[in-house]
């Protein structure tokens, strides 16, 4: 007969204990569980399109606040591309969150109240002012009416266009799942550098510019650089991200989007419509790659009950043995 | 369906049960689950099962000792838990076995020790399903229970991975979110909820929330005499990571052991910090784009 699962390798795990070197004085975390089954009910969103979300939904707001700079200074090429990559993408976002619903004809219930405690709830009031504004600017781009209206229009999606692609880094990590909850103050940061990857990705595939190429190395470079530190500052949580699927899509992830910075960095990119379209393919696919590792990992976390149990009761140790800690 | 203008602010703000009971409407019921005199009858799974006409969800085997329920769920609002440990089994023994600790493994010294434990919604002060719920179907009751609003649910599953303890969760092929209502229809007519109603051994007591926890501390504390002091009490201190809960348990080990997380903490207590790091990511990121287009200069194509 199995009895509770137990096992004392997570307690001593090197990620869980990095952060204050604290060693033996303090008690084991000694890891035990119900037969091994998870403490959390994972989430039940589908991968394709909640992940697919998350990217479009980068992928939409970087496009805005390229579209809204490509209007300023006149390039009208790289305006349009944004400006119809936007819609685009938020209309198909629009469709997958839908698509994910259990009772999808319900949907306007989501706009039933407005929560501040709620992510969704604020989300979905986001997209009901921005998506109509994005309409606006990609069909005041492709018709060439009502220019004043369509230079509003792509004014205000810029301003919220940032706010949508953040957003739903707060949507995922305000929940219990480890992985997802415990990045929580990088995650905002990464899904803008690689909202800002991909956006600029779109417009050197499109429409190659000089903007575009500066905004694909530094949405990259962000995208990059902060997936290190969310890993790093993540404790136990982070192993998921390395494991797995996740951590094969992290990989993916980290290779594609390097690849289409470093070619994006080649001062003849924006010359080449070859390269720049390759540059441009790799930072979408990478973009996309890291919001599905993100989401796999998530919940391969909340699978398992020692990304659950084990960080609790460390803490629970360090508020029984205080003195330990800084011994 | 209609618009319910007190939930506008967030569960939080609208629902916070102590506050309810402050102003005296209704004191907040509970429910205090006294593992130690379970006996594993799982009565009170059937008769949640019964009254509330959940759908028979799956027959198998786990192996699991006799659990064969494996936890909270949709079609799952009371699970009784079983563990069987080696260990001494009360005072007598305990004394015995008191310099003979090396015999305390697998297969030799003490008898087998069964724990059994009736699971529920915890019907948290801080609940996070209903903070994060964006349809205001999760609601706080005139209880201070937190209940789902089927009419109103869309199924999002914002709700699921939100709940620090996997109680709440989606029913397949109807798509919505299920969990323990502590039977608010029952409530509503001044019966107690049917698994308090159906347990044999008062192993599951109902009752206004502060006369449960000062029953349970006095509990706690014949156990500690009678030389079980491993009993203790888990999701009654109000300073807790949620509040405290409105169905707290007497358990006889650390919670981990019956699939309990041991510290948990309502997500929603970062969620200030979480936004605020949002904006400062959107305005970097506003601000970064900005900056691509710097001395680029105007060139119309
Ligand atoms: S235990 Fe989970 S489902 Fe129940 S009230 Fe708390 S957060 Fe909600
Ligand atoms: S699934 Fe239903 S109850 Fe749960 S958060 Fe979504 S709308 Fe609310």
């Amino acid at each position: 007969m199995t009895h509770a699962e137990h096992g004392a390798r997570a307690g001593r795990g090197g990620r869980g204990r990095r952060r204050r070197g604290e060693q033996a004085m303090v008690p084991e975390a000694r890891f035990t569980s119900y037969y091994g089954l998870p403490v959390l009910n994972p989430p039940v969103w589908k991968p394709l399109d909640i992940a697919g979300y998350l990217f479009l939904g980068g992928l939409a707001g970087g496009s805005s606040l390229l579209a809204a700079g490509a209007h300023a200074t006149g390039r009208r090429e790289l305006a349009r591309t944004a400006k119809v990559g936007a819609l685009g993408a938020i209309s198909l976002s629009l469709a997958a969150l839908v698509h994910d619903l259990g009772r999808p004809a319900r949907f306007l219930n989501m706009l039933r109240v407005a929560k501040p405690t709620s992510p969704m709830s604020m989300g979905s009031w986001l997209l009901f002012g921005y998506g109509p504004l994005a309409g606006a600017a990609a069909v005041t781009e492709m018709t060439g009416r009502f220019r004043r209206l369509g230079a509003l229009a792509t004014a205000g999606a810029a301003v919220l266009g940032p706010a949508v692609a953040t957003y739903t880094a707060v949507l995922v990590c305000d929940t219990a799942v480890p992985s997802w909850h415990e990045g929580y103050r990088q995650m905002p940061f990464l899904f803008a550098g690689s909202g800002a990857a991909a956006a600029a990705g779109l417009g050197l595939v499109f429409a190659p510019a000089e903007p575009a190429r500066r905004a694909a190395v530094l949405g990259a470079a962000a995208e990059l650089g902060m997936t290190r530190l969310m890993k790093r500052r993540m404790g136990l949580a982070a192993e998921p991200l390395e494991q797995g699927k996740a951590g094969r899509l992290m990989r993916v992830c980290e290779a594609l989007t390097a690849a289409g910075a470093g070619l994006a960095a080649l001062p003849g990119t924006v010359r080449s419509r070859v390269l720049s379209a390759a540059a441009g393919a790799a930072l979408i696919a990478g973009s996309a790659a890291l919001r599905f590792g993100v989401f796999h990992a998530g919940v391969a976390s909340a699978q398992n009950p020692e990304y659950t149990v084990v960080p609790q009761r460390q803490r629970l140790n360090d508020r029984e043995f205080p003195a330990a800690r800084h011994g | 369906m209609s618009f319910a203008p007190h939930l506008v602010f967030g569960g939080r703000l609208a629902g916070d049960p102590d506050a309810m009971t402050e102003t005296g409407e209704r004191p907040r019921v509970g429910f205090f689950t006294d593992t130690s005199v379970c006996i594993g009858c799982k009565a009170c799974e059937v008769a949640c099962k019964e009254w509330n006409a959940i759908p028979e969800d799956g027959l198998l085997l786990t192996g699991m000792s006799y659990d064969n329920t494996q936890g909270l769920g949709a079609d799952t609002w009371r699970h009784v838990a079983f563990i069987e440990q080696r260990k001494p089994v009360d005072v007598f023994q305990a004394a015995g076995q008191a310099d003979a600790g090396s015999k305390l493994v697998d297969g030799a010294g003490p008898e087998l020790r069964w724990l059994m434990a009736s699971d529920v919604c915890k019907h948290c002060t801080h609940a996070a399903c209903l903070d994060v719920c964006p349809t205001g179907s999760l609601f706080r009751t005139e209880f201070g229970t937190v209940v789902v609003q089927e009419d109103i649910c869309n199924g999002c599953g914002y709700c699921i991975p939100a709940c620090p303890y996997g109680v709440i969760d989606q029913r397949k092929g109807d798509g919505r979110a299920w969990k323990c209502t502590m039977c608010y229809d029952r409530l509503g007519a001044g019966m107690e909820p049917a698994c308090a109603k159906a347990c044999p051994t008062d192993s599951i007591q109902f009752g206004p929330l502060d006369e449960l926890r000062e029953r349970a501390e006095i509990r706690v504390r014949a156990l500690h005499d009678a030389g079980q002091p491993e009993a203790r009490l888990y999701g009654h201190d109000p300073g807790d990571g949620v509040g405290g809960v409105g169905a707290f348990f007497l358990l006889l080990d650390e919670p981990e052991v019956y699939g309990l997380p041991p510290d948990p903490v309502v997500t929603t207590r970062d969620l200030p910090s979480m936004w605020r790091h949002a904006a400062a990511a959107a305005v970097a990121m506003a601000a970064g784009v900005a900056a691509c287009f710097l001395r680029t200069g105007r060139r119309p194509r």
